[in-house]
Protein backbone atom coordinates (compact mmCIF):
# COMPACT_ATOMS: atom_id res chain seq x y z
CA UNK A 1 0.00 0.00 0.00
CA UNK A 2 2.62 2.53 1.03
CA UNK A 3 5.84 1.68 -0.78
CA UNK A 4 7.45 5.09 -0.23
CA UNK A 5 7.45 4.61 3.54
CA UNK A 6 9.20 1.29 3.19
CA UNK A 7 11.79 2.98 1.01
CA UNK A 8 12.55 5.61 3.64
CA UNK A 9 12.69 3.19 6.52
CA UNK A 10 13.77 -0.14 5.10
CA UNK A 11 11.94 -2.42 7.49
CA UNK A 12 13.97 -5.17 9.10
CA UNK A 13 13.14 -8.38 7.31
CA UNK A 14 9.64 -8.89 8.64
CA UNK A 15 8.67 -12.35 9.64
CA UNK A 16 5.16 -13.24 8.62
CA UNK A 17 2.91 -11.63 11.20
CA UNK A 18 0.08 -13.71 12.62
CA UNK A 19 -2.40 -11.58 10.76
CA UNK A 20 -0.71 -12.11 7.43
CA UNK A 21 -0.38 -15.81 8.11
CA UNK A 22 -4.07 -16.09 8.87
CA UNK A 23 -4.79 -14.09 5.75
CA UNK A 24 -2.96 -16.65 3.66
CA UNK A 25 -4.72 -19.53 5.39
CA UNK A 26 -8.14 -17.99 4.81
CA UNK A 27 -7.33 -17.18 1.20
CA UNK A 28 -6.13 -20.72 0.54
CA UNK A 29 -9.52 -22.42 -0.10
CA UNK A 30 -10.33 -20.16 -3.00
CA UNK A 31 -6.81 -20.33 -4.37
CA UNK A 32 -7.06 -24.13 -4.39
CA UNK A 33 -10.44 -24.02 -6.13
CA UNK A 34 -9.06 -21.58 -8.67
CA UNK A 35 -5.95 -23.65 -9.37
CA UNK A 36 -7.71 -27.00 -9.59
CA UNK A 37 -10.89 -26.02 -11.41
CA UNK A 38 -9.88 -22.99 -13.47
CA UNK A 39 -6.12 -22.89 -14.13
CA UNK A 40 -5.61 -26.57 -14.79
CA UNK A 41 -8.73 -27.07 -16.96
CA UNK A 42 -8.10 -23.92 -18.99
CA UNK A 43 -4.43 -24.78 -19.46
CA UNK A 44 -5.26 -28.33 -20.42
CA UNK A 45 -7.96 -27.08 -22.78
CA UNK A 46 -5.59 -24.69 -24.52
CA UNK A 47 -3.07 -27.52 -24.83
CA UNK A 48 -5.75 -29.61 -26.56
CA UNK A 49 -6.48 -26.73 -28.91
CA UNK A 50 -2.88 -26.43 -30.13
CA UNK A 51 -3.19 -28.46 -33.39
CA UNK A 52 -3.55 -26.34 -36.53
CA UNK A 53 -5.41 -29.30 -38.04
CA UNK A 54 -8.35 -28.61 -35.70
CA UNK A 55 -8.78 -25.15 -37.15
CA UNK A 56 -8.62 -26.48 -40.69
CA UNK A 57 -11.31 -28.98 -39.78
CA UNK A 58 -13.43 -26.22 -38.24
CA UNK A 59 -13.07 -24.02 -41.29
CA UNK A 60 -14.23 -26.96 -43.43
CA UNK A 61 -17.30 -27.56 -41.28
CA UNK A 62 -20.17 -25.48 -42.68
CA UNK A 63 -21.87 -25.62 -39.26
CA UNK A 64 -18.99 -23.60 -37.81
CA UNK A 65 -19.31 -20.71 -40.25
CA UNK A 66 -23.05 -20.69 -39.70
CA UNK A 67 -22.70 -20.57 -35.95
CA UNK A 68 -20.22 -17.68 -36.11
CA UNK A 69 -22.82 -15.71 -38.06
CA UNK A 70 -25.55 -16.76 -35.62
CA UNK A 71 -23.44 -15.76 -32.62
CA UNK A 72 -22.69 -12.32 -34.04
CA UNK A 73 -26.36 -11.80 -34.87
CA UNK A 74 -27.32 -12.93 -31.39
CA UNK A 75 -24.97 -10.41 -29.82
CA UNK A 76 -25.90 -7.56 -32.13
CA UNK A 77 -29.67 -8.00 -32.12
CA UNK A 78 -30.74 -9.79 -28.95
CA UNK A 79 -28.56 -7.84 -26.55
CA UNK A 80 -29.24 -4.39 -27.90
CA UNK A 81 -32.94 -5.12 -28.06
CA UNK A 82 -32.89 -6.40 -24.50
CA UNK A 83 -30.88 -3.51 -23.07
CA UNK A 84 -32.97 -0.83 -24.78
CA UNK A 85 -36.19 -2.44 -23.56
CA UNK A 86 -34.71 -2.81 -20.07
CA UNK A 87 -33.73 0.86 -20.03
CA UNK A 88 -37.18 1.98 -21.12
CA UNK A 89 -39.08 -0.48 -18.92
CA UNK A 90 -37.14 0.67 -15.88
CA UNK A 91 -38.78 4.05 -16.45
CA UNK A 92 -42.14 2.33 -16.25
CA UNK A 93 -41.32 0.40 -13.08
CA UNK A 94 -40.14 3.42 -11.11
CA UNK A 95 -43.71 4.75 -11.15
CA UNK A 96 -45.14 4.35 -7.67
CA UNK A 97 -48.41 2.43 -7.96
CA UNK A 98 -49.49 -0.58 -6.00
CA UNK A 99 -50.28 -2.60 -9.12
CA UNK A 100 -46.91 -1.77 -10.66
CA UNK A 101 -45.24 -3.00 -7.50
CA UNK A 102 -47.12 -6.30 -7.84
CA UNK A 103 -46.30 -6.50 -11.51
CA UNK A 104 -42.62 -6.02 -10.75
CA UNK A 105 -42.84 -8.95 -8.34
CA UNK A 106 -44.23 -11.19 -11.10
CA UNK A 107 -41.93 -9.69 -13.71
CA UNK A 108 -38.87 -11.18 -12.01
CA UNK A 109 -40.15 -14.76 -12.39
CA UNK A 110 -38.52 -15.66 -15.72
CA UNK A 111 -35.16 -14.85 -14.21
CA UNK A 112 -35.77 -16.55 -10.86
CA UNK A 113 -37.01 -19.91 -12.15
CA UNK A 114 -34.82 -22.48 -13.92
CA UNK A 115 -34.53 -22.27 -17.71
CA UNK A 116 -35.51 -25.77 -18.61
CA UNK A 117 -39.22 -25.89 -17.68
CA UNK A 118 -40.01 -22.47 -19.07
CA UNK A 119 -38.03 -22.89 -22.28
CA UNK A 120 -39.67 -26.28 -22.88
CA UNK A 121 -43.01 -24.60 -22.27
CA UNK A 122 -42.18 -21.99 -24.90
CA UNK A 123 -41.03 -24.76 -27.20
CA UNK A 124 -44.42 -26.39 -26.95
CA UNK A 125 -46.21 -23.07 -27.40
CA UNK A 126 -44.39 -22.80 -30.72
CA UNK A 127 -45.38 -26.29 -31.84
CA UNK A 128 -46.90 -25.83 -35.31
CA UNK A 129 -49.89 -28.11 -34.71
CA UNK A 130 -50.68 -28.10 -31.00
CA UNK A 131 -48.95 -25.00 -29.71
CA UNK A 132 -51.18 -22.29 -28.35
CA UNK A 133 -49.69 -19.65 -30.66
CA UNK A 134 -50.55 -21.37 -33.91
CA UNK A 135 -53.95 -22.41 -32.59
CA UNK A 136 -54.68 -18.76 -31.86
CA UNK A 137 -53.45 -17.76 -35.31
CA UNK A 138 -55.71 -20.39 -36.85
CA UNK A 139 -58.73 -19.23 -34.87
CA UNK A 140 -58.16 -15.59 -35.73
CA UNK A 141 -57.16 -15.88 -39.38
CA UNK A 142 -58.27 -19.40 -40.37
CA UNK A 143 -54.79 -19.93 -41.75
CA UNK A 144 -51.97 -22.13 -40.53
CA UNK A 145 -49.27 -20.32 -38.61
CA UNK A 146 -45.61 -20.71 -39.54
CA UNK A 147 -43.54 -23.71 -38.51
CA UNK A 148 -41.62 -21.61 -36.02
CA UNK A 149 -38.69 -23.86 -35.25
CA UNK A 150 -38.21 -25.37 -38.69
CA UNK A 151 -36.75 -22.37 -40.44
CA UNK A 152 -33.26 -21.13 -39.64
CA UNK A 153 -33.99 -17.43 -39.25
CA UNK A 154 -37.35 -17.89 -37.60
CA UNK A 155 -35.92 -20.41 -35.14
CA UNK A 156 -32.93 -18.20 -34.38
CA UNK A 157 -35.23 -15.23 -33.80
CA UNK A 158 -37.28 -17.34 -31.39
CA UNK A 159 -34.11 -18.34 -29.53
CA UNK A 160 -33.26 -14.65 -29.24
CA UNK A 161 -36.71 -13.92 -27.88
CA UNK A 162 -36.28 -16.71 -25.33
CA UNK A 163 -33.00 -15.14 -24.30
CA UNK A 164 -34.66 -11.75 -23.94
CA UNK A 165 -37.57 -13.26 -22.02
CA UNK A 166 -35.22 -14.96 -19.61
CA UNK A 167 -32.74 -12.18 -18.87
CA UNK A 168 -34.78 -9.00 -19.36
CA UNK A 169 -35.95 -8.98 -15.71
CA UNK A 170 -32.40 -9.02 -14.38
CA UNK A 171 -31.22 -6.12 -16.52
CA UNK A 172 -34.39 -4.17 -15.89
CA UNK A 173 -33.71 -4.56 -12.17
CA UNK A 174 -30.21 -3.17 -12.69
CA UNK A 175 -31.57 -0.24 -14.69
CA UNK A 176 -34.21 0.45 -12.03
CA UNK A 177 -31.48 0.61 -9.40
CA UNK A 178 -29.58 2.99 -11.67
CA UNK A 179 -32.61 5.25 -12.09
CA UNK A 180 -33.35 5.29 -8.38
CA UNK A 181 -29.81 6.53 -7.76
CA UNK A 182 -30.49 9.73 -9.72
CA UNK A 183 -31.36 12.60 -7.33
CA UNK A 184 -35.06 13.51 -7.51
CA UNK A 185 -34.23 17.22 -7.31
CA UNK A 186 -32.87 17.14 -10.85
CA UNK A 187 -36.27 16.11 -12.23
CA UNK A 188 -38.09 18.60 -10.02
CA UNK A 189 -35.87 21.42 -11.23
CA UNK A 190 -36.33 20.31 -14.84
CA UNK A 191 -40.09 20.16 -14.31
CA UNK A 192 -40.06 23.74 -13.00
CA UNK A 193 -38.11 24.81 -16.05
CA UNK A 194 -40.76 23.20 -18.25
CA UNK A 195 -38.62 20.38 -19.68
CA UNK A 196 -40.58 17.73 -21.59
CA UNK A 197 -40.42 14.02 -20.71
CA UNK A 198 -38.08 13.44 -23.60
CA UNK A 199 -35.83 16.31 -22.57
CA UNK A 200 -35.72 14.95 -19.03
CA UNK A 201 -34.63 11.60 -20.39
CA UNK A 202 -32.15 13.12 -22.79
CA UNK A 203 -30.51 15.54 -20.37
CA UNK A 204 -30.91 13.90 -16.95
CA UNK A 205 -31.60 10.16 -17.15
CA UNK A 206 -29.32 9.22 -20.03
CA UNK A 207 -26.21 11.14 -18.87
CA UNK A 208 -26.50 9.55 -15.41
CA UNK A 209 -27.12 6.09 -16.78
CA UNK A 210 -24.84 5.81 -19.79
CA UNK A 211 -21.88 4.31 -17.95
CA UNK A 212 -24.12 1.74 -16.30
CA UNK A 213 -25.79 1.04 -19.63
CA UNK A 214 -22.49 0.48 -21.41
CA UNK A 215 -21.08 -1.72 -18.64
CA UNK A 216 -24.28 -3.76 -18.56
CA UNK A 217 -24.23 -4.22 -22.31
CA UNK A 218 -20.63 -5.46 -22.28
CA UNK A 219 -21.29 -7.78 -19.36
CA UNK A 220 -24.42 -9.11 -21.01
CA UNK A 221 -22.44 -9.79 -24.19
CA UNK A 222 -19.91 -11.88 -22.28
CA UNK A 223 -22.62 -13.89 -20.55
CA UNK A 224 -24.66 -14.29 -23.70
CA UNK A 225 -21.68 -15.88 -25.44
CA UNK A 226 -22.04 -18.58 -22.79
CA UNK A 227 -25.82 -18.82 -23.09
CA UNK A 228 -26.23 -22.45 -23.99
CA UNK A 229 -29.79 -22.95 -22.79
CA UNK A 230 -31.73 -20.48 -24.96
CA UNK A 231 -30.62 -22.16 -28.16
CA UNK A 232 -30.08 -25.74 -27.06
CA UNK A 233 -33.31 -26.22 -25.17
CA UNK A 234 -35.43 -24.48 -27.79
CA UNK A 235 -34.04 -25.72 -31.09
CA UNK A 236 -31.30 -28.19 -30.13
CA UNK A 237 -29.25 -26.45 -32.82
CA UNK A 238 -31.70 -27.56 -35.47
CA UNK A 239 -33.12 -27.54 -38.06
CA UNK A 240 -30.12 -29.33 -39.61
CA UNK A 241 -27.61 -27.69 -37.24
CA UNK A 242 -28.42 -24.28 -38.70
CA UNK A 243 -29.14 -22.43 -35.44
CA UNK A 244 -26.03 -23.34 -33.46
CA UNK A 245 -24.12 -20.59 -31.73
CA UNK A 246 -20.50 -21.05 -30.65
CA UNK A 247 -21.52 -22.13 -27.14
CA UNK A 248 -23.79 -24.94 -28.35
CA UNK A 249 -21.37 -25.91 -31.11
CA UNK A 250 -18.55 -26.40 -28.61
CA UNK A 251 -20.75 -28.66 -26.51
CA UNK A 252 -21.90 -30.50 -29.64
CA UNK A 253 -18.30 -31.36 -30.54
CA UNK A 254 -17.69 -32.39 -26.95
CA UNK A 255 -20.66 -34.75 -27.05
CA UNK A 256 -19.36 -36.17 -30.34
CA UNK A 257 -16.10 -36.88 -28.51
CA UNK A 258 -14.19 -34.33 -30.62
CA UNK A 259 -12.68 -32.39 -27.74
CA UNK A 260 -9.96 -30.86 -29.91
CA UNK A 261 -12.61 -29.30 -32.12
CA UNK A 262 -14.65 -28.19 -29.09
CA UNK A 263 -11.65 -26.36 -27.65
CA UNK A 264 -10.71 -24.94 -31.05
CA UNK A 265 -14.24 -23.53 -31.34
CA UNK A 266 -13.83 -21.82 -28.00
CA UNK A 267 -10.43 -20.46 -28.95
CA UNK A 268 -12.03 -19.03 -32.09
CA UNK A 269 -14.45 -17.11 -29.87
CA UNK A 270 -11.58 -15.48 -27.95
CA UNK A 271 -11.13 -12.51 -30.31
CA UNK A 272 -14.72 -11.72 -29.34
CA UNK A 273 -14.40 -12.45 -25.63
CA UNK A 274 -11.01 -11.01 -24.73
CA UNK A 275 -11.64 -7.35 -25.62
CA UNK A 276 -14.89 -7.45 -23.67
CA UNK A 277 -13.17 -9.05 -20.68
CA UNK A 278 -10.34 -6.52 -20.90
CA UNK A 279 -12.88 -3.72 -20.82
CA UNK A 280 -14.66 -5.18 -17.80
CA UNK A 281 -11.44 -5.84 -15.91
CA UNK A 282 -10.31 -2.24 -16.43
CA UNK A 283 -13.65 -1.08 -15.17
CA UNK A 284 -13.98 -3.25 -12.09
CA UNK A 285 -10.48 -3.88 -10.81
CA UNK A 286 -9.37 -0.63 -9.34
CA UNK B 1 -58.34 14.15 -17.13
CA UNK B 2 -54.56 14.32 -17.38
CA UNK B 3 -54.41 11.79 -14.57
CA UNK B 4 -56.59 9.30 -16.44
CA UNK B 5 -54.43 9.61 -19.54
CA UNK B 6 -51.33 8.89 -17.49
CA UNK B 7 -52.93 5.83 -15.89
CA UNK B 8 -54.10 4.58 -19.29
CA UNK B 9 -50.60 4.96 -20.69
CA UNK B 10 -49.16 3.00 -17.79
CA UNK B 11 -51.73 0.24 -18.30
CA UNK B 12 -50.91 0.19 -21.99
CA UNK B 13 -47.36 -0.77 -21.04
CA UNK B 14 -48.21 -2.88 -18.02
CA UNK B 15 -50.66 -5.28 -19.65
CA UNK B 16 -48.38 -6.40 -22.51
CA UNK B 17 -45.51 -6.73 -20.03
CA UNK B 18 -47.65 -8.96 -17.82
CA UNK B 19 -48.76 -11.15 -20.73
CA UNK B 20 -45.24 -11.44 -22.12
CA UNK B 21 -43.85 -12.41 -18.73
CA UNK B 22 -46.52 -14.83 -17.64
CA UNK B 23 -47.57 -16.57 -20.85
CA UNK B 24 -44.91 -19.34 -20.81
CA UNK B 25 -45.41 -19.87 -17.08
CA UNK B 26 -49.18 -19.91 -17.49
CA UNK B 27 -48.82 -22.46 -20.28
CA UNK B 28 -46.73 -24.59 -17.94
CA UNK B 29 -49.40 -24.37 -15.28
CA UNK B 30 -52.28 -25.16 -17.66
CA UNK B 31 -50.51 -28.28 -18.89
CA UNK B 32 -50.03 -29.49 -15.35
CA UNK B 33 -53.77 -29.43 -14.61
CA UNK B 34 -54.94 -30.80 -17.97
CA UNK B 35 -55.29 -34.26 -19.41
CA UNK B 36 -53.12 -34.90 -22.43
CA UNK B 37 -55.98 -34.32 -24.88
CA UNK B 38 -57.01 -31.07 -23.32
CA UNK B 39 -53.44 -29.86 -23.05
CA UNK B 40 -53.00 -30.33 -26.78
CA UNK B 41 -56.23 -28.54 -27.65
CA UNK B 42 -54.82 -25.08 -27.00
CA UNK B 43 -57.61 -24.02 -24.64
CA UNK B 44 -56.94 -21.10 -22.32
CA UNK B 45 -58.50 -23.01 -19.43
CA UNK B 46 -59.21 -26.76 -19.37
CA UNK B 47 -62.84 -27.91 -19.21
CA UNK B 48 -62.00 -30.50 -16.58
CA UNK B 49 -59.03 -29.39 -14.52
CA UNK B 50 -57.41 -32.33 -12.78
CA UNK B 51 -54.63 -33.04 -10.33
CA UNK B 52 -54.03 -36.45 -11.84
CA UNK B 53 -50.68 -35.35 -13.35
CA UNK B 54 -49.34 -34.45 -9.93
CA UNK B 55 -50.48 -37.80 -8.60
CA UNK B 56 -48.63 -39.61 -11.39
CA UNK B 57 -45.49 -37.58 -10.71
CA UNK B 58 -45.61 -38.03 -6.94
CA UNK B 59 -46.20 -41.78 -7.26
CA UNK B 60 -43.51 -42.12 -9.96
CA UNK B 61 -46.03 -43.90 -12.18
CA UNK B 62 -44.33 -43.20 -15.51
CA UNK B 63 -41.04 -44.68 -16.61
CA UNK B 64 -39.57 -41.21 -17.15
CA UNK B 65 -40.37 -40.45 -13.53
CA UNK B 66 -38.97 -43.60 -11.95
CA UNK B 67 -36.57 -41.60 -9.80
CA UNK B 68 -38.54 -38.40 -9.28
CA UNK B 69 -38.11 -38.15 -5.51
CA UNK B 70 -34.50 -39.17 -5.64
CA UNK B 71 -33.72 -36.64 -8.37
CA UNK B 72 -35.54 -33.92 -6.46
CA UNK B 73 -33.41 -34.84 -3.45
CA UNK B 74 -30.26 -34.73 -5.59
CA UNK B 75 -31.11 -31.22 -6.74
CA UNK B 76 -31.69 -30.16 -3.16
CA UNK B 77 -28.54 -31.71 -1.71
CA UNK B 78 -26.36 -30.34 -4.50
CA UNK B 79 -27.86 -26.85 -4.23
CA UNK B 80 -27.38 -26.72 -0.47
CA UNK B 81 -23.83 -28.07 -0.70
CA UNK B 82 -22.96 -25.46 -3.33
CA UNK B 83 -24.50 -22.69 -1.24
CA UNK B 84 -22.57 -23.67 1.89
CA UNK B 85 -19.24 -24.35 0.18
CA UNK B 86 -19.43 -21.12 -1.80
CA UNK B 87 -20.12 -19.22 1.39
CA UNK B 88 -17.15 -20.84 3.09
CA UNK B 89 -14.73 -20.21 0.24
CA UNK B 90 -15.95 -16.71 -0.56
CA UNK B 91 -16.34 -15.39 2.98
CA UNK B 92 -12.86 -16.40 4.06
CA UNK B 93 -11.33 -15.06 0.85
CA UNK B 94 -13.19 -11.75 1.08
CA UNK B 95 -12.18 -11.39 4.75
CA UNK B 96 -8.53 -12.07 3.97
CA UNK B 97 -8.51 -9.64 1.06
CA UNK B 98 -10.60 -6.85 2.48
CA UNK B 99 -9.88 -6.89 6.23
CA UNK B 100 -6.54 -8.62 6.67
CA UNK B 101 -5.14 -6.99 3.52
CA UNK B 102 -3.22 -10.14 2.83
CA UNK B 103 -0.35 -9.78 0.38
CA UNK B 104 -1.39 -11.08 -3.02
CA UNK B 105 -5.05 -10.46 -2.21
CA UNK B 106 -5.38 -8.03 -5.07
CA UNK B 107 -4.05 -10.63 -7.51
CA UNK B 108 -6.43 -13.28 -6.23
CA UNK B 109 -9.35 -10.87 -6.52
CA UNK B 110 -8.42 -10.15 -10.12
CA UNK B 111 -8.16 -13.88 -10.84
CA UNK B 112 -11.65 -14.32 -9.41
CA UNK B 113 -12.98 -11.46 -11.53
CA UNK B 114 -11.36 -12.95 -14.61
CA UNK B 115 -13.06 -16.28 -13.90
CA UNK B 116 -16.36 -14.45 -13.52
CA UNK B 117 -15.91 -13.21 -17.08
CA UNK B 118 -15.36 -16.60 -18.70
CA UNK B 119 -18.63 -17.51 -20.42
CA UNK B 120 -20.00 -20.53 -18.55
CA UNK B 121 -20.56 -22.69 -21.62
CA UNK B 122 -16.95 -22.13 -22.68
CA UNK B 123 -15.52 -23.19 -19.34
CA UNK B 124 -17.72 -26.28 -19.44
CA UNK B 125 -15.63 -28.04 -22.08
CA UNK B 126 -12.24 -27.94 -20.31
CA UNK B 127 -14.00 -28.45 -16.98
CA UNK B 128 -15.51 -31.67 -18.31
CA UNK B 129 -12.10 -32.91 -19.44
CA UNK B 130 -10.48 -31.95 -16.14
CA UNK B 131 -13.18 -33.74 -14.15
CA UNK B 132 -12.40 -36.78 -16.26
CA UNK B 133 -8.73 -36.49 -15.31
CA UNK B 134 -9.65 -36.20 -11.64
CA UNK B 135 -11.87 -39.28 -11.93
CA UNK B 136 -14.90 -37.33 -10.76
CA UNK B 137 -17.19 -37.77 -13.78
CA UNK B 138 -20.59 -39.21 -12.89
CA UNK B 139 -19.90 -38.25 -9.30
CA UNK B 140 -22.07 -35.54 -7.76
CA UNK B 141 -18.98 -33.92 -6.29
CA UNK B 142 -17.94 -32.92 -9.79
CA UNK B 143 -21.11 -30.86 -10.18
CA UNK B 144 -20.85 -29.40 -6.69
CA UNK B 145 -17.24 -28.34 -7.18
CA UNK B 146 -17.88 -27.00 -10.67
CA UNK B 147 -20.76 -24.87 -9.39
CA UNK B 148 -18.69 -23.60 -6.46
CA UNK B 149 -16.04 -22.58 -8.99
CA UNK B 150 -18.61 -20.68 -11.00
CA UNK B 151 -20.43 -19.11 -8.06
CA UNK B 152 -17.51 -18.05 -5.88
CA UNK B 153 -15.94 -15.29 -8.04
CA UNK B 154 -19.08 -13.20 -7.94
CA UNK B 155 -19.61 -14.10 -4.30
CA UNK B 156 -16.11 -12.94 -3.40
CA UNK B 157 -16.55 -9.74 -5.32
CA UNK B 158 -19.87 -8.83 -3.72
CA UNK B 159 -18.61 -9.72 -0.24
CA UNK B 160 -15.42 -7.76 -0.74
CA UNK B 161 -17.40 -4.67 -1.77
CA UNK B 162 -19.66 -5.00 1.26
CA UNK B 163 -16.74 -5.71 3.56
CA UNK B 164 -14.83 -2.61 2.44
CA UNK B 165 -17.71 -0.51 3.70
CA UNK B 166 -17.34 -1.67 7.31
CA UNK B 167 -15.36 0.87 9.34
CA UNK B 168 -11.74 -0.11 9.89
CA UNK B 169 -11.83 1.34 13.40
CA UNK B 170 -13.62 -1.88 14.36
CA UNK B 171 -10.61 -3.95 13.37
CA UNK B 172 -8.21 -1.62 15.12
CA UNK B 173 -10.27 -1.67 18.30
CA UNK B 174 -10.39 -5.45 18.17
CA UNK B 175 -6.63 -5.65 17.64
CA UNK B 176 -5.93 -3.32 20.54
CA UNK B 177 -8.16 -5.46 22.72
CA UNK B 178 -5.95 -8.35 21.72
CA UNK B 179 -8.40 -10.18 19.48
CA UNK B 180 -6.97 -12.81 17.17
CA UNK B 181 -7.82 -12.72 13.46
CA UNK B 182 -10.22 -15.61 13.94
CA UNK B 183 -12.02 -13.82 16.78
CA UNK B 184 -12.33 -10.74 14.61
CA UNK B 185 -13.73 -12.92 11.83
CA UNK B 186 -16.21 -14.74 14.02
CA UNK B 187 -17.31 -12.02 16.45
CA UNK B 188 -17.16 -8.86 14.36
CA UNK B 189 -17.03 -9.66 10.68
CA UNK B 190 -19.60 -12.45 10.32
CA UNK B 191 -22.42 -10.74 12.30
CA UNK B 192 -21.95 -7.44 10.46
CA UNK B 193 -21.85 -9.14 7.08
CA UNK B 194 -24.92 -11.30 7.69
CA UNK B 195 -27.21 -9.65 5.08
CA UNK B 196 -24.61 -9.98 2.34
CA UNK B 197 -23.88 -13.55 3.39
CA UNK B 198 -27.55 -14.42 3.00
CA UNK B 199 -27.62 -12.83 -0.45
CA UNK B 200 -24.52 -14.69 -1.58
CA UNK B 201 -25.57 -18.04 -0.13
CA UNK B 202 -28.98 -17.84 -1.77
CA UNK B 203 -27.39 -16.73 -5.04
CA UNK B 204 -25.12 -19.79 -5.11
CA UNK B 205 -27.94 -22.10 -4.06
CA UNK B 206 -30.25 -20.87 -6.82
CA UNK B 207 -27.46 -20.97 -9.39
CA UNK B 208 -26.83 -24.63 -8.58
CA UNK B 209 -30.50 -25.60 -8.44
CA UNK B 210 -31.21 -23.94 -11.79
CA UNK B 211 -28.10 -25.18 -13.60
CA UNK B 212 -28.67 -27.35 -16.63
CA UNK B 213 -25.53 -27.51 -18.78
CA UNK B 214 -22.97 -28.60 -16.19
CA UNK B 215 -25.34 -31.09 -14.61
CA UNK B 216 -26.13 -32.51 -18.04
CA UNK B 217 -22.44 -32.91 -18.91
CA UNK B 218 -21.06 -34.13 -15.60
CA UNK B 219 -23.73 -36.59 -14.46
CA UNK B 220 -25.12 -39.46 -16.45
CA UNK B 221 -26.29 -42.16 -14.08
CA UNK B 222 -30.07 -41.80 -13.89
CA UNK B 223 -30.08 -42.12 -10.10
CA UNK B 224 -27.54 -39.30 -9.70
CA UNK B 225 -29.22 -36.79 -12.01
CA UNK B 226 -30.68 -33.51 -10.89
CA UNK B 227 -34.32 -32.92 -11.72
CA UNK B 228 -33.39 -30.40 -14.43
CA UNK B 229 -31.38 -32.94 -16.40
CA UNK B 230 -34.07 -35.55 -15.88
CA UNK B 231 -36.52 -33.13 -17.53
CA UNK B 232 -34.22 -32.93 -20.52
CA UNK B 233 -34.41 -36.71 -20.86
CA UNK B 234 -38.15 -36.50 -21.53
CA UNK B 235 -37.33 -34.94 -24.85
CA UNK B 236 -35.44 -37.94 -26.13
CA UNK B 237 -38.70 -39.82 -26.65
CA UNK B 238 -40.70 -39.38 -29.85
CA UNK B 239 -43.98 -39.38 -28.01
CA UNK B 240 -43.02 -37.32 -24.97
CA UNK B 241 -45.60 -37.14 -22.18
CA UNK B 242 -45.66 -33.35 -22.33
CA UNK B 243 -48.27 -32.92 -19.63
CA UNK B 244 -46.08 -34.85 -17.17
CA UNK B 245 -42.98 -33.02 -18.34
CA UNK B 246 -44.68 -29.69 -17.64
CA UNK B 247 -45.99 -30.88 -14.27
CA UNK B 248 -42.53 -31.96 -13.19
CA UNK B 249 -41.13 -28.72 -14.60
CA UNK B 250 -43.58 -26.69 -12.56
CA UNK B 251 -42.63 -28.57 -9.40
CA UNK B 252 -38.97 -27.99 -10.23
CA UNK B 253 -39.53 -24.26 -10.78
CA UNK B 254 -41.49 -23.61 -7.60
CA UNK B 255 -38.75 -23.92 -4.92
CA UNK B 256 -36.35 -21.40 -6.48
CA UNK B 257 -39.19 -18.93 -7.06
CA UNK B 258 -40.29 -19.31 -3.43
CA UNK B 259 -36.75 -18.95 -2.12
CA UNK B 260 -36.21 -15.91 -4.27
CA UNK B 261 -39.31 -14.21 -2.91
CA UNK B 262 -38.48 -15.05 0.70
CA UNK B 263 -35.00 -13.54 0.37
CA UNK B 264 -35.91 -10.90 -2.20
CA UNK B 265 -34.88 -7.98 0.01
CA UNK B 266 -31.38 -9.36 0.56
CA UNK B 267 -31.00 -10.51 -3.02
CA UNK B 268 -31.88 -7.23 -4.65
CA UNK B 269 -29.74 -5.00 -2.50
CA UNK B 270 -26.85 -7.44 -2.50
CA UNK B 271 -26.89 -8.28 -6.17
CA UNK B 272 -27.67 -4.94 -7.72
CA UNK B 273 -25.34 -2.96 -5.46
CA UNK B 274 -22.25 -4.34 -7.18
CA UNK B 275 -23.53 -3.76 -10.67
CA UNK B 276 -24.66 -0.19 -10.08
CA UNK B 277 -21.39 0.72 -8.50
CA UNK B 278 -19.59 -0.56 -11.56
Amino acid sequence: MLPHIDAVHPAPRRRLSTWQAWGLVLLAPYVVVFAVFVVYPVGYGLWLARHPASYVALADDPVFAGSVVNTLLFLAVAINLKMIVALLLSGFFVNTRTWIKWLSVLFILPWAVPSIPTILSIRFMLNPEWGVINQLIFRLTAEDGPNWLNDRWLALSMAMLVHVWKSLPFWTMIMIAGRLAIPKELYEAAGVDGASRFQQFRFITWPSMQTLYLTSTILSMIWTLGDFNSVYLLTGGGPADLTHILATLGIRYLRLDQVDLAMATIVCAMPLVLPLVYFMMKRLSR
Amino acid sequence: MKKIVTEAKLLLIGIPVAIWTLLPIYNLFIFSISTKNEAFSGKLWPDHPTLRNFEIVFREEHHFLGHFWRQLGNSLVIAIAVGLLTLLVATTAAFAISRLKVRGGRVVLNCALLTYFIPAAFLAVPMYKAMGTYGLLNNQWSLILAMVTIASPYAIWVLKQASDKLPFELDEAARIDGASPLQLFRLVYLPLMAPSLVAVGVYALLLAWNEYLYAFLLLSNERDLTLGVALGLFLSADDSPWELLMTTGLLYALPPAAIYYVFKRYMQSGLTAGAVKA
